[in-house]
């Protein structure tokens, strides 16, 4: 379908009021829900027929905003904000965090100054990167000045870059005005609760107006202050994505209860991203042995709230400097030293025409989807099964089964290819941790996956993934994901039709702990 | 006495710099040290040590016993 079609269908009448456009996202329930309804997903190509076009316009190469954007465009992330103001009982500021960012392993903190050279020479060798955010190490916005002044010195050397944000929310309602005068628009939250009982269990103290507040007053304090400031963000038309960890016995069914106030608030988007929780980060959960959800656990809370609003399922849970695609992270490339020695040269039009040329590989890549959608109409079947995908980004088969760093997942029905997840393995190739057999490790990541598509592999592992159950899949190698997990399941479904094979549910599938760190 | 921040705790966060009354607190060497002349244990400002209260590790910001207790001002 022409995109700029697409793009007339979706008009909001002139003259709406902002609160609308607002509702109008609240109410979208696209993403994830593709196929035969027509209901687009706002994570595909076809988002673009589901959204307001300004609010399109605003996600459509923002990876973290969209899940299709998240295979073709990067982000970065600068260190400039070390200090917090709360403490999280997943979170260990001595060596690392593990969900938002790993302050004792951020490669170095960086001055104002710094990180703008840092994002010019990082913008200059990729053109794609299309994002700054600054996500702590601590809070952005318990160093407001840091923070600021940084977005000041981008907007003025790199107007074309995007900039954004991520909070816990308990300094936002005092910040909102300046967000929106940096022309900041978006804003990640972090909102584990709106319960302080649940919250307690969570949040050891917060640290406000010169106290430290502990326990259901703390919760009450920072719940508060969150749903103020995400209520104020939406009244000034700024995007705002909440974040959510979900701990096991602790807040994954009152996420259900999170969901609905965000969305109530006009919240974009919600991602529920599950808990990393290790002996070895020092965290509180990690140390009292609360665990992680499993893949099934998290797939089912995600399915749960999807009715309700649109679902991120791409978050990689990246480092607070991370740089490059999600799930690939070039910041070793680009340490202070070597950002120093560099000779930037910021070409803003060298930029676009990369960036246009890469507008035209979705287009090419959404028209694929849908023709190969259409020979699947008339296919009824209430067969639903997971699909593990090789790839280095722009949508397409395109790696190498043992140099994948992760396996990105897919849910196939007749309705279409559903992009669900991810599973981390690390570089099989070089070898897992410590003793246990890599290839091991990888099949019990993509254990409750039918198929992994890969552009090679190798006999051996060949054979012991089918011994496993999992097929593997090397003839669409660098072909567009969707379009060929489509065709493999037409000729799924055809099989079992013909009694040739039989379809059997698969078990679960195991989330690799740890932080994303850079290759070894 | 005053307070001071032991160096092998430090996380070198800053939360604390700018949230001292006395401007005492400053980076040395990686990490975080309160000058013993400046710091008044916050006294005559708050009612708990800001940079203990901030402190993302506990016991890390603690009252050095090398000094003679912060005597406010008549």
């Amino acid at each position: 379908m022409d995109a700029s079609v697409q793009h007339e269908q979706a008009t909001i009448p002139n003259g709406d009021k902002l609160s609308s456009v607002m509702q109008t996202i609240a109410e979208h329930k696209g993403c994830g829900t593709s196929g035969g309804s027509g209901k687009a997903s706002c994570g595909s190509g076809a988002g673009e027929n589901d959204l307001p076009p300004e609010i399109w316009e605003k996600v459509k190469n923002h990876p973290c905003y969209s899940e299709e954007a998240h295979h073709h465009y990067a982000r970065m992330h600068v260190a400039v904000a070390p200090a917090c103001n709360i403490q999280c009982n997943y979170c260990n500021r001595k060596y690392d965090c593990a969900n938002e960012s790993r302050p004792g392993v951020v490669s170095e903190k960086l001055s104002p100054e710094q990180a703008a050279k840092k994002v010019l020479a990082v913008a200059s060798t990729i053109p794609q990167m299309t994002v700054l955010g600054i996500a702590g190490p601590g809070d952005p916005l318990a160093n407001p000045e840091k923070t600021f002044k940084t977005f000041e010195l981008i907007a003025r050397t790199a107007p074309d870059i995007k900039l954004c944000l991520s909070t816990n929310g308990l300094a936002l309602p005092d910040h909102v005005d300046t967000i929106a005068g940096f022309n900041v628009d978006h804003v990640t939250i972090t909102i584990n609760m709106v319960d302080p009982e649940i919250g307690a269990k969570i949040y050891p103290w917060v640290f406000w107006k010169h106290k430290r507040y502990t326990g259901v007053e703390a919760a009450k304090l920072l719940t508060d202050r969150q749903l103020q400031g995400l209520e104020m963000l939406t009244e000034r038309g700024i995007l705002c994505k909440v974040n959510s960890v979900m701990i096991p016995g602790v807040n994954d069914k009152h996420l259900v209860e999170v969901n609905k106030a965000v969305k109530s608030r006009g919240a974009f988007l919600h991602n529920i991203m599950p808990l990393i929780s290790s002996p070895e980060h020092g965290t509180v959960f990690g140390l009292t042995g609360q665990r992680g959800p499993t893949a099934q656990e998290l797939k089912a809370l995600q399915d749960e709230c999807e009715g309700e609003m649109n679902m991120m399922r791409h978050c990689r849970q990246c480092r607070a400097d991370a740089v490059g695609l999600l799930g690939e992270d070039r910041s070793a490339e680009f340490t202070t030293d070597k950002i120093m020695a560099m000779e930037v040269n910021y070409d803003i039009d060298s930029r676009k025409a990369y960036q246009e040329a890469v507008e035209s590989e979705r287009v090419a890549k959404v028209v694929a989807r849908q023709e190969e959608l259409a020979s699947l109409a008339g296919q009824s079947s209430d067969i639903k099964l997971l699909v593990a995908v090789a790839t280095k980004g722009s949508g397409l088969i395109n790696e190498h089964f043992g140099h994948a760093k992760e396996f990105q997942v897919y849910e196939l029905s007749t309705a279409g290819a559903k992009f669900v997840g991810h599973r981390r393995v690390d570089l099989y190739c070089q070898g897992g941790y410590g003793d246990e057999d890599s290839l091991e490790t990888v099949i019990r990541a993509i254990n409750d996956c039918h198929a992994v598509f890969v552009a090679k592999i190798g006999g051996c592992p060949k054979s012991d993934l089918q011994a496993a159950g999992i097929e593997p899949v090397d003839q669409f190698a660098h072909e567009f994901i969707e379009k060929s997990a489509i065709a493999w399941f037409k000729s799924y479904l055809d099989k079992v039709n013909s009694g040739e094979i039989q379809h059997v549910v698969r078990g679960d599938a195991e989330i690799r702990q740890g932080a994303l760190t850079s290759a070894a | 006495m005053t307070l001071k921040i032991i160096a092998s705790q430090c996380t070198s966060c800053s939360a604390c710099e700018p949230e001292c009354p006395n401007v005492a607190i400053s980076e040395k060497n990686g990490t975080f040290v309160i000058d013993p002349k400046k710091c008044t244990e916050c006294i005559g400002h708050f009612d708990e040590p800001q940079c203990a209260a901030v402190c993302p590790v506990d016991n890390t910001c603690v009252i050095d016993n090398s000094f003679p207790r912060y005597q406010p001002p008549a």
